[in-house]
């Protein structure tokens, strides 16, 4: 399908907004009513058609303003996207895994055409139309991670695979759920985790290290994550909590379901076939309580799943003080009814929500 | 998330067909393919292995090989066995039955043995058929106009295979011991007075990793700096039982195959990547057990082992009464 591009902020004035294609492809990401920290992870290896898992890197009608927002940030905070000295090779490795991806995965919007090491990329949503020479830095405007990922939705971390650990080593991170890359560079897996409460206690790291430093070329994973965002921001970081942390206060029983969001990470594992790194695309999802609520399984599960939480997610999450606003706003949404497995809003044959 | 999908055990397949087997010396042979469907192969790291699927008679034999072709060249993949004739018979297969023409099927390429690509100079320690990854990293480090050197061992100059050709390209890196003249790699003066920043990488017999590790320790060198590359083959042994609890098998584990191997006999899916000790894919539950393990992985640490909880079944084995396994 042709992508209608949506003009639209996450900032100042939030134009964002949600298509009725969008809400239905959102990845919604509980699949049963309860929620607990797991693994979870799955091949990545295409999905239902339309869904945010059919396409390797998944574009949509936000992308134009995403990348608008993203060159925004980047200008008042260069440090946003940092690559260590000998991570270069693994910028040339992601840059050619998203244009080799998206060239395939939508020929209408993207071209890549090699002749040797002399490349030229077509991105035409974005209006580039640029030739260089692949592996060398001097023919691009900027380092090969960052061309790439300005022209690319989500954030992405590479990790550098070495003594049996990853480390945080390079990285686009302007839409993240309050982590730092200039905080976490040079990091381990460890150490940039330390701040999660409950799932080292739970063995949940040494299980996913060794899951993550085990993904073979060739077998992409994935997994969902998600938080809590109030006002459809993508840069929720620290270095602009000041900025965005008061809204959380400015949330009512009038404006909760409009202003507050679902944020859901898409992550995707990908071993990177020249320099051995780990990319790891770090994809964001908004969508407003009032959008989810039209999907009446949804309205159901995120009830239950807000409801029943434990405390500690929910302060870890920024949630634990607004969270009785949104559980007496989500149990109107909420009739008791059983739900059906899995994460996808099956709007056909879920029942309607009884009034 | 809805309707997980499982992966298959083992990286990603590639069918190919084997475009020239050369021989090296007069153990070693280079076997050298391409892609079914006619496409380039996919990019790869210097260090990285794949593993060679034989069709022997009714029984399948995964066997891991380094590639050791120019990774900027994706024309072709290749790779140098050396025939073990008291080996479990892969070496052997490989050089009595494959010929050009054989259409095989190996897996996309799994690193364990990469470069550090923060090091400001690579320095490779080969003993024998272990100058395969080296073959490879070269390629690599050539391409990026990279610092290395590379000091190989080998018994005689006819089993030296690939020296000629890198004493030819590389006469001022490459610096080649035979050890039937009495000539050993002089470790100790080699890893003195390296620049900061230098990581030493060796590949090739278990004595040799040792040696070289002791001596870099000695030295005061960090071990992140010491990479090593160390395939273990199964070793044969006693057969003995074991019971797969969620599988509902049991099943006898013969003298000369692997546990993984007798768990894949019987068509249990059960997952894998080096198959030589080294990347803990394999790492499995102990249920039950009433006798001795025999740990051969580089995998588990002490407290696994003494735990008697974990085996890793692609190289270790079991003497004793019962064993059960999560699997």
């Amino acid at each position: 399908m042709t992508i209608q591009f949506n003009d639209e902020t996450f900032r100042d004035d939030y134009s964002f907004h949600n298509s009725e294609w969008a809400i239905k492809r959102f990845p919604f990401p509980f699949h049963e009513d309860s929620y607990m920290y797991a693994m979870n992870a799955e091949q990545h290896r295409g999905g239902p058609e339309g869904s945010v898992y059919e396409n390797r890197f998944d574009v949509d009608e936000h992308y134009v303003s995403e990348m608008q927002d993203r060159a925004k940030v980047l200008a008042d905070d260069p440090l946003r996207c940092q690559s260590l000295p000998h991570m270069t090779l693994a910028g040339w490795d992601l840059l050619e895994l998203i244009m080799v991806s998206k060239s395939e995965d939508y020929p209408d919007l993207f071209e890549l055409h090699r002749d040797g090491d002399q490349w030229r990329w077509v991105n035409k949503p974005l209006g580039i139309d640029d030739t260089f020479t692949f592996l060398d830095e001097s023919t691009l405007p900027y380092g090969p991670m960052e061309y790439i990922t300005r022209q690319s939705q989500g954030d992405f971390a590479l990790l550098d695979q070495r003594e049996n650990n990853l480390w945080m080593d390079a990285g686009m991170i302007t839409t993240q759920a309050d982590w730092s890359l200039d905080f976490d560079i040079g990091m381990n897996f460890f150490e940039w985790h330390a701040p999660v409460p409950m799932a080292n206690e739970m063995g949940i790291f040494k299980r996913a290290l060794k899951f993550l430093l085990n993904i073979p070329q060739g077998s992409p994973g994935r997994r969902l994550n998600w938080t809590m965002t109030v006002n459809p921001l993508l840069d929720t970081s620290p270095e602009n909590y000041h900025k965005w942390g008061i809204q959380k206060t400015t949330l009512t029983p009038d404006n909760i379901g409009a202003k507050q969001h679902l944020r859901v990470e898409l992550q995707t594992f990908y071993r990177l076939p020249r320099s051995n790194a780990l990319a790891f695309p770090i994809r964001c999802y908004l969508c407003s309580f009032q959008d989810l609520m039209t999907m009446p399984k949804w309205g159901r599960r995120l009830h239950r799943v807000v409801r029943d939480l434990p405390e500690e997610l929910a302060t870890y999450k920024g949630f634990i003080d607004n969270r009785p606003m949104m559980i007496d706003y989500l149990s109107k949404f909420d009739d008791g009814l059983p739900t059906s497995p899995g994460i996808f809003p099956e709007p056909e044959t879920e029942p309607p929500l009884k009034t | 998330m809805s309707a997980p999908q499982k992966a298959k055990a083992g990286a990603e397949k590639i069918a190919v067909t084997v475009s020239a087997v050369v021989p090296v010396t007069e153990y070693v042979t280079r076997f050298e393919f391409t892609r079914t469907d006619g496409a380039d192969f996919p990019p790869f790291s210097g260090g990285a292995h794949t593993v060679v699927s034989m069709e022997d008679g009714d029984r399948t034999r995964l066997n891991p090989y380094s590639l050791m072709s120019d990774p900027t060249d994706l024309s072709h993949y290749a790779i140098s066995v050396r025939r073990e004739d008291n080996g479990r018979g892969g070496s052997a297969f490989m050089h009595s039955q494959v010929a050009p023409g054989d259409a095989m099927t190996i897996t996309c390429p799994v690193n364990l043995f990469g470069l550090d690509w923060r090091a400001k100079k690579h320095i490779f320690f080969a003993g024998g058929i272990g100058i395969t990854p080296f073959l490879a990293m070269i390629g690599q480090l050539e391409q990026t106009n990279g610092n290395w050197e590379l000091h190989y061992a080998a018994r005689t100059a006819e089993n030296a295979a690939y020296a000629d050709m890198l004493l030819e390209k590389f006469p001022t890196k490459v610096h080649v011991y035979y050890s039937g003249q009495g000539v050993r790699i002089p470790l100790e003066s080699l890893l003195t007075g390296q620049p900061l920043g230098t990581h030493a990488y060796v590949c090739g017999p278990a004595g040799l990793i040792e040696l070289l590790r002791d001596t870099a320790k000695g030295l005061g060198w960090p071990d992140s700096n010491v990479h090593s590359e160390e395939f273990l083959a199964p070793a044969p042994g006693a057969p003995f039982e074991v019971r797969l609890c969620k599988s509902d098998k049991s099943v006898t584990v013969g003298e000369h195959e692997s546990l993984l191997e007798a768990m894949e006999r019987e068509g249990v899916d059960a997952p894998f990547l080096c198959r030589g000790g080294s990347c803990g894919q394999c790492e499995t539950n102990v249920v039950s057990a009433d006798g001795d393990f025999i740990h051969r992985d580089h995998w588990l640490d002490d407290d696994d082992r003494a735990s008697g909880k974990k085996i890793m079944p692609c190289v270790s084995r079991f003497i004793g009464t019962t064993l059960e396994l999560d699997r």
